[in-house]
Order: structure tokens, then sequence, then C-alpha cells
């Protein structure tokens, strides 16, 4: 595996013509020009979005203000109504946009995700790599990659119609006899909710943080793993002391990027949540996240005559946009940092 | 990499405490991948028991249509956009990977559009969705249709291609390179004739890997294809009704609410669509790992006699090597 940053060295021709090279005339010239073109749509339709995001938000950023991201409440007002001029910006009356709520349940629901999927993930990259022997670790491997192949809408199915009402049957119970304020005597429901919405992005983290762990893990060179085993160490000593300090960061840059894909997963989440634009009163009952609310409240806005409403999805997917693009920044930054050319996107490729 | 069999003969015994707290440590990190392994079998068992239950072979052979009599239209959809994706982020997405690998010097462009590529994979994919819903469908009045899907779906996995080529033509030893020059062969030649075909197991695996990925999305496609329970009629742009492209993950995310007691068939569907994704993506997934078994079979290394342990071996110390120098 070579590293991204050498690459191969240009051929420097001996019978220079003209323009100081024979290999850049004619087809290897188009070639150049095309493929750069190509290089560059990526980060076009990075910028397409941002723009056209901003640029449909700003009526809505302008009503709403930066109450926006603290206020609780989101109406659409009457759409049936009259319509009134606030700010330059026309809206039905009544019509209030707070996205506190969502953006409370996109953290929560993150978070749950991360505690539980990120311990999950490691110790099953760490089996994999230092305990099973190559023909099992394939078939492993398989299940991690199915496991990122389970279409979000499939593994959402799941979730809302067995998953949550078996765990609020059989597990939520005991979660609930826990002291904890959020989680105490709080009823348990049916299982469509904040825990059960978590639970599921926990699963869809998993091969994403567990395959470059195991990726990371697989570089570290045999002779260090030797030297701490030849000082009679235990092997769970030798790895904390050996691999666990060579991958560490790169670890942390996985995990990163697998909270990224936990804030801004749709479909599972808007199936197991309930999707509703509340706050959740304790970890069991239904709330919404900000890529659910888009998916959800899209056909309703649309009755919106001022068309304010669809523009306010764009302020909260603009929102969604620049916590997401922050969150992958930071892990690409970590990740490259710690492993020069280990294989991301991952999920696929590996 | 096999954990080897290190002997303990003649080394100090082992205090009881650190030989549990061994066991335990390896104990717990079996139990994380066998948790994550009841997720895996439990959706597959799940889906699989409840299709066969009201299995028909007639979801083949008729579209959704006003009564939920089958899945044909949305499968004829599925593929459509299969191909489509194959093409459009087939092309982008090798064409910057090439660019990224052999074509444009190391400097700042070149990590602004690595960079640019890597970060768009992290985009979640409704976001992508809701701009190609603003943007094509809406202020462009393109209406729900093909293209404006095909389009958001294919900038969702063309960083997934890009990384795919990139890494693939970086494994290209450079001696083949610098081999074709030596014949005075034209820098195109080199890189068609040569360098992209040794890379074309990777590139294809991760051609694949993306149109599984493809398969499964919903959330890109809610708002720009639309869906019709009828078949499609052929049209790239809308806005009629009837050019709305119907496909399988729309049938799986919508179908299961509508009640049973109207029609009874819409459930089962759900079901029958969401076992049909699986059976797509879990080929889809198989493939391109048969794609990398049978490359690694008759590679050029194994044709010319270097052992996999040997080669193994001098990967590894090549890694070694190249991860030790910045840390020390």
């Amino acid at each position: 595996m070579s590293t991204p940053d050498t690459a191969p060295p240009r051929p420097t021709p001996a019978p220079a013509t003209s323009d100081g090279s024979v290999y850049l005339r004619g087809n290897g010239r188009a070639l150049d020009w095309a493929t750069r073109l190509l290089a560059l749509l990526p980060f076009a339709a990075l910028a397409a979005i941002l723009v056209v995001l901003f640029y449909e938000a700003l009526p809505a950023i302008r009503f709403n203000g930066f109450g926006f991201l603290v206020n609780r409440v989101w109406s659409v007002g009457s759409t049936y109504g009259g319509v009134s001029k606030a700010g330059g910006v026309l809206h039905p009356f009544g019509a209030k946009y707070g996205a506190w709520p969502i953006i409370a349940g996109t953290l929560e629901t993150a978070l749950i995700a991360m505690v539980v999927g990120l311990p999950l993930a490691l110790g099953a990259a760490v089996i994999l790599v230092e305990k099973m022997p190559p023909q099992l670790a394939s078939v492993a491997g398989l299940v991690l990659e199915v496991l990122a192949g389970v279409p979000s809408v499939v593994i959402g199915l799941w979730g809302l119609l067995t998953f949550g009402p078996w765990m609020a049957r059989n597990i939520y119970p005991a979660v609930h006899a826990i002291p904890i304020p959020f989680l105490h005597n709080q009823p348990v429901g049916t299982g469509e909710g904040l825990l059960t919405a978590g639970l599921v992005l926990a699963a869809m983290i998993v091969p994403i943080v567990a395959a470059t762990t195991r990726d990371l893990l697989r570089s570290v060179p045999v002779a260090t793993k030797e030297g701490a085993l030849a000082l009679g160490m235990t092997d769970s000593e030798a790895f904390w002391s050996v691999q666990a300090r060579w991958v560490r960061t790169g670890v942390v840059g996985a995990a990163v990027l697998g909270l990224g894909r936990a804030l801004g997963e749709t479909i599972a989440v808007a199936l197991c949540t309930g999707s509703v634009l509340q706050i959740a009163q304790s970890i069991f009952s239904t709330t919404g996240t900000i890529a659910s609310t888009v998916v959800s409240q899209l056909d309703s806005s649309q009755s919106d005559p001022t068309g304010l409403a669809v523009k306010s999805l764009a302020e909260a997917a603009l929102v969604l946009f620049l916590i997401t693009l922050l969150v992958n920044v930071v892990a690409r930054m970590i990740v490259r940092r710690s492993a020069r050319g280990a294989a991301l996107p991952v999920g696929a490729g590996f | 990499m096999p954990a080897a069999p290190y002997a303990r003969s003649g080394a100090p015994p082992v205090s009881t405490g650190r030989r549990v707290r061994n066991g335990a440590w390896w104990g717990l990190c079996a139990a994380g991948f066998g948790l994550v392994a009841v997720p895996v079998v439990w959706v597959i068992a799940y889906v699989v028991t409840k299709a066969a239950a009201s299995w028909s072979w007639s979801i083949f052979t008729k579209p959704v249509g006003a009564t939920y009599q089958g899945l044909l239209n949305t499968i004829e959809g599925t593929f459509l956009m299969m191909v489509g994706v194959a093409l459009i982020a087939g092309v982008i997405g090798i064409g910057t990977g090439i660019w990224l690998s052999e074509v444009a010097k190391p400097g700042a462009l070149r990590s602004i559009l690595r960079g640019a590529s890597e970060v768009l994979s992290g985009i979640p994919s409704i976001v992508l969705g809701y701009v190609g819903y603003l943007a094509l469908v809406v202020n462009l009045h393109w209406g729900y249709s093909l293209l404006p899907a095909l389009i958001t779906l294919s900038f969702l996995v063309v960083p997934y291609i890009a990384k795919a080529t990139e890494l693939a033509l970086s494994q290209v030893p450079l001696a083949y390179r610098e081999g074709g020059e030596a014949l005075g062969m034209r820098r195109t030649h080199v890189l068609g004739r040569i360098v992209l075909r040794s890379a074309i197991p990777g590139i294809s695996t991760g051609l694949i890997l993306a149109l599984a990925i493809s398969v499964g999305e919903t959330a890109p496609l809610l708002y720009t294809a639309g869906f019709t329970s009828g078949y499609w009629d052929g049209a790239f742009l809308g806005p009629a009704a009837t050019s709305q492209m119907p496909y399988l993950t729309y049938a799986t995310w919508t179908f299961y609410q509508v009640p049973t007691t109207q029609f009874k068939n819409a459930l089962p569907l759900s079901f029958d669509a969401a076992l049909l994704l699986m059976v797509l993506v879990l080929g889809l997934i198989l493939l391109a790992r048969l794609v990398v078994r049978l490359t690694q079979k008759y590679s050029p290394e194994r044709a010319t006699g270097i052992s996999r342990a040997a080669l193994r071996a001098a990967k590894a110390n090549r890694l070694g090597s190249a991860r030790a120098a910045p840390q020390a």
C-alpha cells in the first residue's frame, strides 16, 4: 500500500520538444484536461450544496433570526388564513420556526449511538484482527460488510416493527429501573423513540468504525508486538502497550467519522424515532432529528403558499450540512495525520 | 493476520490476576463481536421469514398498480437507476481517481480536491436529496423524474469510486510505468494499456460497492425521483406524473403504512421489496469479494512464483518502516 502523497513521478523524456515534453502532446493533454474537469466536480458539488442551501434558506434566516437555533416551536402557521410580512418576508399568520427540538434530537440519538456502538465496534475489530484465524476473519469481515450494506430503510423497518417493540417488552423495563433522571421510572412506551433510534444508529455506525480500526490494527508492524510479548507481557497487556497506542489517533478519527454518519442518518431514524417535532421527555419518548424532519415535513411544507416552510427546512438542512461538514473535516484531518493512505471512506473498498 | 503461537516455555509464570485480566479482555472483545453479529442475523432472518410468509412470484410480473399487485415497475426503476449511476458516477469517479493518482502534481490543488471528495462522502444523503429537490426539481423545473434522481444519487457515490480508483492506481508498481516509458510508449498508452488494466480489479470492486450503496438509498430519491405506481414512461425529465421513477426502497419505506383492511397486499410487498434489496446488496458485496479473490489468484506476483506469504511479509515490512518513520 503506497502513500497517496508519493505520486508516480512525471516522465521527463529525453527528446524535448518546443513545449518541453513529448508525453503531453495530443491525447495526453486531452486526458489531463478531461480528468481535471472531472476531478473538479466533487468540489463543485460541495460548493453547490452550500450555495443552494444558503440561497434558498436566506429568507428563512432573515425571518427566523438567531432564535431558530434555540426556539422550541416549529409551526407552519395557518396555511388557510391570511399572509403577512415581517422583515420583508411573506409568511402565514402564526408561522414560527424553532429548530432546537430537532437539533437536540440529532445530538441525543448520535450520543446514544456513539456510547453503545463505539465499544462494540472496537471490540469486534480487535478480536477480528488479533485472535481470529484468516478464514474466520474473512467471514467476520463479511458480517461487517453486510451490516454496512443493509439498506437503511430495511434496518429502519426492522427497528420499528420488531426490534423496538421487543426491546420495549423485554429490555427497557430494566433500563427504566436504573436510577438516572432521564431513565428512571419513565413510561417505556411502545419501543418507538429516542433509545430505539439510538440503538439502531449504533448498529449502523459499527461497520464504519470497525472497518477503519481493523485496517489500522493490521498496519501495526509484527516486530513491535513480538517485542512486547518477548518482554513477558500477556497478549492483552501487549495490545494495550503496543497496538492501542499505535492506532489511537486513527481510532479517534474513525469514531468522529461514525459520529458524522450518526448525525446525518435519515431514513432509519425517521422510522424509529416517531419523527415528531418535540424534545424527548425521557430516553423512551418519541422525538425527531434534523434529517428525519426534512424527510417527514417536506410534504406538508409544500402547502405553505408563501414557501417559507420549504425555506425553513432548507435552513435546517443548512445547519445539518455545516455540522456534518465540520465533523468530517475534523475526522479526516485526524485520520490523515495518523494513517497516511488508510482506506477512507470506509464501508466501501475494503 | 493470524495470531502467532508465541511459545511461553521458559518464560516466568504469569500471575493468576494477569491471566484473568487477559481472559476478561479477550472475552469482552469477543462479546462485542457477538453483539455486532446479532442485528445482522436478526435483520436477515426477520426479512426472510416475513417475505416468505406471503411470498408470491407475481411480484416479478405485475407492477404496483392501484391495488398493490407486484413490484415489477419498482424493480425496473431500481435497475435503470443502477445503470445510470454506473455510467454517470463511474465516469466522474474514475476520472477523478485517475487525476488524483496519475495526472495531478502533489500540491494544494490536489489536496483540496481530494479532501472535497472525501468530505462529500460524509454529507448526509438527505442534504444531497434536498439540494437536488431545490435546485433541479424546483428551480430548473425538471419535476420529479429520472435525471435529477440520477444526478443526486451519482454525487452520493462518486467519492467511493474516486477513492477506490485512486487506491487501485497507486498500488500499480512504478516499474510498470517505467517499463512502458522505456519502450517509448506515450503516456496515454502507458496509462490505458498498462496501468489502468492492472488496476481494473480494484476499480471494479469500488464501482460494485458504490452500486450496492446506491441501490439501498431512499433519502436522496424521495424528493427527486418521486414515485409512480405504474411503469415509467421513458421520459428523462418531468413534469408528467408518469415520468416519476418507481424504485424498490420506496416500496419498503411507505407500503407498510397502507391499512391492511384496504389493501392486504401492501404490507407483504413492503417485505418483499426489503428482501429483494437485501438479495441485491448482498449479491453485489459477494460479487466484489469474488473479483478480489479471482484477481488475487491470477495476480502477476502469483504467476512469477512469489508466494503469498513472502508477499505479505514484504508488505508488512514496508508498512512497518513507512509507518515507523514519521513517529520516530
